[in-house]
């Protein structure tokens, strides 16, 4: 089998790239999902709140991802199901699917595996292993997907979006959630959905308190839940049980990059995705990433837009119409704990729009980009999140003028 | 009416258990769980000791030794992956090197084979990750490492191809004699005319149901760090350190499936169902495992478990025919070395069961072989491709992390002593083991064993007897119905 295009992952990322490669002249273009249907994790997300930048309107995931698969119906795009890519090697993939193990050649790849759920174990959360703990995406996949309540009597640990999202939805499904617990002095969640998720339904949000101790040995029968010092460490005097018959962990996500890692894409030790340009190319020659396999979105109108860069470049890669010139590369400063691309090809004559998160909360700051020590563009924010992902655009004409590396710094306004 | 009652099917009892099925006997094993393995077994390091450990002229010793030369045959016979990667005991003062000097004369006692003491230089040629404070060690090219699982569940299935009855979910809450054993467990009444007693943390409470009170088991936890096999190859052997007056240290070993574990801890606790993982505990390993390896990377942990070891205050094996009871045989207080010589400790039973006078004739149609395909993951794509035309369920993953197929999960809930629960089938053909540690594939799982053992997934087990994974179906809560 050959394809011009072919895109790993059926989720929001893989299908925007799939439909922008084919719009920009890659004639065959394949997508292969693991999953027994496209649209990724949106097909779980059956809350609201999708597609305000991308429609205008506010759409469930399952909503959002259905205009995309039908554009890729409508431009005759192929898809693989239930299919895993097992290896990529000099655009060799060998993918393992319904019709058993088959051999794909491609022009182009685009990366678009999303990613996973951090767990009990990356967290050493201590206690018992008994059932009842779920990752806040397995338990939205059971009830959701499947129709199973994962439990009556909830605690919630971090505050990441799938778990206030899923507070929400438990409660709405009949549970007591009885509070969600996170380490850090702020939410992990976005703004919005502590007021709809939490707020509105009397949710109390516990900020810097952990988890200290999982108890019930067959299924879980409770929490004992800490306040934290500024070292994390739990205060004594300060815990308390809390029984629950469950408990959801929502403490991160990680970008699925062990195919991408084999091979031989260039990770970045912050984001753990590719590092990339910004044309959404890594260092291994055409192949492209984008979505939450570069780094971990919170809205699906920004991986849209990132992955309409990789479809299209990938395009441009299969009808030869790239250049790679000179690029130069994006430094996160003070206040800053990643950008996103790292690297920018300046003869692209193209805006280019950098997605950043910022370390802490800030009020009153400015984003300052400088072109070495020259100040070249700076953007007052009256409040800024970690959880909240910060876009600054470059515009083509400051583009062609750089002249060095660019750095992002957070300072007083 | 059964010849012999083994209770216990961890290792010990899965052992014995494939033993005696060589011979013409009727043997049912009793077991609390609800499969095979779920306790002590379940949770240790792992390995297969060389046996310098062990204080000469113990049964500790003698049976490490023998059991560890089994295990080749034991394990090509059964299809199970061992592999025998040698250990190597680091010493990072001169103090430390006097103890392996005496390791080394204490393994020579006990007859233990390749054994030799190294430099740093040749430490660091077959080690390069370990300290660089590293000055010598004792290896020992004969220890191994097995993944104790799939040893135990192989044996249950060989031994009950070849006719042992297997009873879970079956506690024994009594047992009396008259001219025979009468067994009360949660399950009914069992008669044996033999009992072995290999209860593992309840050795001594069921000892004492036939009025013994030889020994008594003292609970001994460890907690254990997996990390991802991306870490794999950081190290080559089981790479222990130095015993000291302030604890046995903390070892570093990959696993046969490419993990590394670190562990374990060692604390006594009073109750012996005490699996919990404390914080104190895994920054114990965290610190301990850099002094061997500084640059291993504690951020790729993937799990953490604990499991509980089954001290005798005895010091040394339990095992032994009662003069309580005749015809009651204690295998008891089997903590460490004790996965090592499980092969060995079922000959050895054998033996006593003769001196108790139980006739031993030899099966004719003993079957020593069980057959298990190779994992889809170990497979090249040749091997791929005809395993699919076998059977097209390979075709569909459902463990990406592990690369399970659901072929493979089939399998392992129909076979002999299959998997009956989400870490029975974890443990078995490793959904649940990877990094995602079942974030993807759980909800598959439960569903296929749903499926397959025809029971409502709300009654699906994640491992012990009330362990639902599910409560209830969404809209229920609020009185209403919905058909799934």
């Amino acid at each position: 089998m050959k394809y011009d295009v072919v895109v790993v992952g059926g989720g929001p990322a893989g299908l925007g790239a799939a439909v922008e490669a084919k719009k920009h002249g890659a004639n065959k273009v394949l997508i292969i999902e693991r999953d027994r249907e496209l649209g990724g994790i949106l097909n779980q997300c059956i809350h609201n709140g999708f597609g305000l930048h991308e429609f205008k309107e506010e759409l469930t995931g399952p909503e959002y991802a259905n205009r995309f698969i039908k554009m890729v119906e409508e431009n005759d795009i192929d898809y693989m199901l239930n299919t895993m890519v097992l290896s990529i090697e000099d655009k060799k993939i060998i993918a393992l699917g319904e019709k058993g193990l088959i051999d794909i050649e491609a022009i182009a790849i685009v990366l678009a595996m999303g990613c996973r759920e951090r767990t009990r174990g990356a967290i050493d959360l201590a206690g018992y292993r008994p059932a009842g703990v779920y990752t806040a995406g397995a338990a939205q996949r059971f009830m959701n997907m499947e129709g199973y309540m994962v439990g009556k009597k909830v605690v919630i640990y971090g505050s990441g979006d799938i778990g206030l999202i899923m507070a929400r939805r438990m409660t709405l499904e009949g549970a007591k959630v009885e509070a969600v617990v996170e380490v850090n002095p702020h939410s992990s969640g976005l703004t919005r959905n502590i007021v709809q998720c939490l707020d509105d339904f009397d949710i109390p949000l516990l900020l810097q308190h952990g988890i200290t101790y999982v108890h019930g040995k067959d299924r879980v029968t409770g929490v004992t839940i800490s306040k934290l010092d500024s070292n994390r460490n739990p205060i004594e005097g300060t815990d308390r049980e809390i029984e629950c018959d469950t408990v959801l962990l929502s403490v991160g996500l990680i970008p699925e990059n062990e195919l991408s890692s084999d091979t031989g894409v260039e990770l970045h030790n912050t984001t753990k995705g590719p590092v990339v340009n910004n044309k959404m190319q890594t260092n291994v020659d055409g192949v492209f990433a984008c979505g939450n396999v570069v780094h971990v979105h919170d809205l699906v109108d920004f991986v849209t837009k990132e992955s309409r860069i990789a479809g299209r470049n990938a395009a441009l890669y299969v009808l030869n119409k790239i250049e790679n010139n000179e690029t130069v590369e994006t430094e996160a400063g003070d206040g800053i704990g990643y950008i996103v691309p790292q690297q920018i090809d300046t003869k692209l004559g193209e805006e280019v729009n950098l997605f950043m998160r910022v370390r802490n909360i800030y009020s009153n700051r400015k984003l300052v980009v400088r072109d070495g020590d020259e100040i070249i563009l700076q953007k007052k924010r009256p409040h800024m999140i970690p959880s909240e992902m910060e876009n600054l655009k470059l515009s083509a004409e400051l583009i062609k003028n750089l002249k060095g590396n660019i750095s992002v710094c957070v300072e007083e306004a | 009416m059964f010849d012999v009652a083994v209770i216990g099917a961890g290792v010990v009892g899965a052992s014995i258990a494939r033993e005696l099925s060589k011979y013409n006997l009727s043997t049912v094993v009793l077991e609390k769980g609800v499969e095979v393995c779920q306790a002590t077994t379940k949770a240790n390091s792992a390995i297969i000791h060389g046996g310098y450990d062990a204080v000469d002229g113990t049964l500790k010793a003698k049976l490490n030794v023998k059991g560890n030369e089994m295990y080749e045959d034991l394990c090509n016979e059964l299809d199970v992956h061992f592999k025998r990667i040698g250990s190597l005991v680091v010493a990072f003062s001169e103090e430390e090197m006097e103890t392996v000097k005496d390791l080394y004369d204490r393994g020579i006692n006990n007859k233990v084979k390749g054994l030799e003491i190294l430099n740093k230089e040749q430490i660091k040629e077959i080690e390069p990750n370990i300290s660089d404070e590293v000055i010598g060690a004792l290896r020992c090219k004969s220890a191994g490492i097995v993944c104790p699982f799939n040893l135990t569940v192989a044996l249950m299935e060989n031994a009950i191809v070849n006719g042992v009855k297997l009873n879970t979910e079956s506690e024994v809450t009594n047992i009396s004699k008259d001219e025979y054993f009468n067994i009360e467990t949660k399950k009914g009444n069992i008669q044996a005319k033999y009992v072995i007693n290999a209860a593992g943390l309840y050795a001594d409470k069921i000892n004492e149901m036939i009025g013994g009170d030889e020994y008594y088991i003292i609970s001994r936890k460890g907690e254990y760090r997996v990390l991802d096999k991306s870490e794999g190859s950081i190290v080559n052997h089981v790479l222990f350190q130095c015993p000291t007056k302030k604890g046995k240290g903390v070892l570093v070993t990959p696993t046969v499936h490419g993990n590394v574990l670190l562990g374990p801890t060692a604390e006594e606790v009073k109750d012996p169902e005490d699996v919990s993982i404390t914080k104190s505990g895994l920054s114990f390993l965290t610190k301990n495992a850099k002094k061997s390896i500084p640059s291993i990377d504690l951020s790729k942990t993937i799990t953490s478990f604990s499991g509980v070891r089954a001290t005798p205050n005895t010091k040394d094996f339990m095992i032994f025919a009662s003069s309580k009871a005749k015809g009651f045989i204690n295998v008891g207080g089997i903590e460490s070395p004790g996965l090592s010589a499980a092969p060995a400790i079922a000959e050895y039973v054998i033996d006593i069961l003769k001196e108790e006078g139980l006739n031993f004739e030899a099966k004719a149609d003993f079957n020593p072989y069980r057959k298990k395909d190779k994992p889809f993951s170990n497979m090249n794509n040749e091997e791929r491709k005809e395993a699919i035309k076998k059977d097209i369920r390979h075709s569909k993953i459902i463990c990406r992390c592990e690369t399970t197929t659901e072929a493979e999960i089939i399998d392992a809930i129909h076979r002999p002593a299959g998997a009956r629960t989400v870490d029975g089938v974890k443990r078995r053909v490793r959904p649940g083991m990877g990094r995602c540690q079942g974030g993807f594939c759980g909800p598959r799982v439960v569903e296929i064993l749903a499926r397959e053992l025809n029971l409502d997934m709300e009654d699906v087990l994640k491992d012990y007897e009330n362990s639902k994974m599910i409560l209830g179906k969404v809209k229920e809560s609020r009185g209403e119905k919905i058909e799934i």
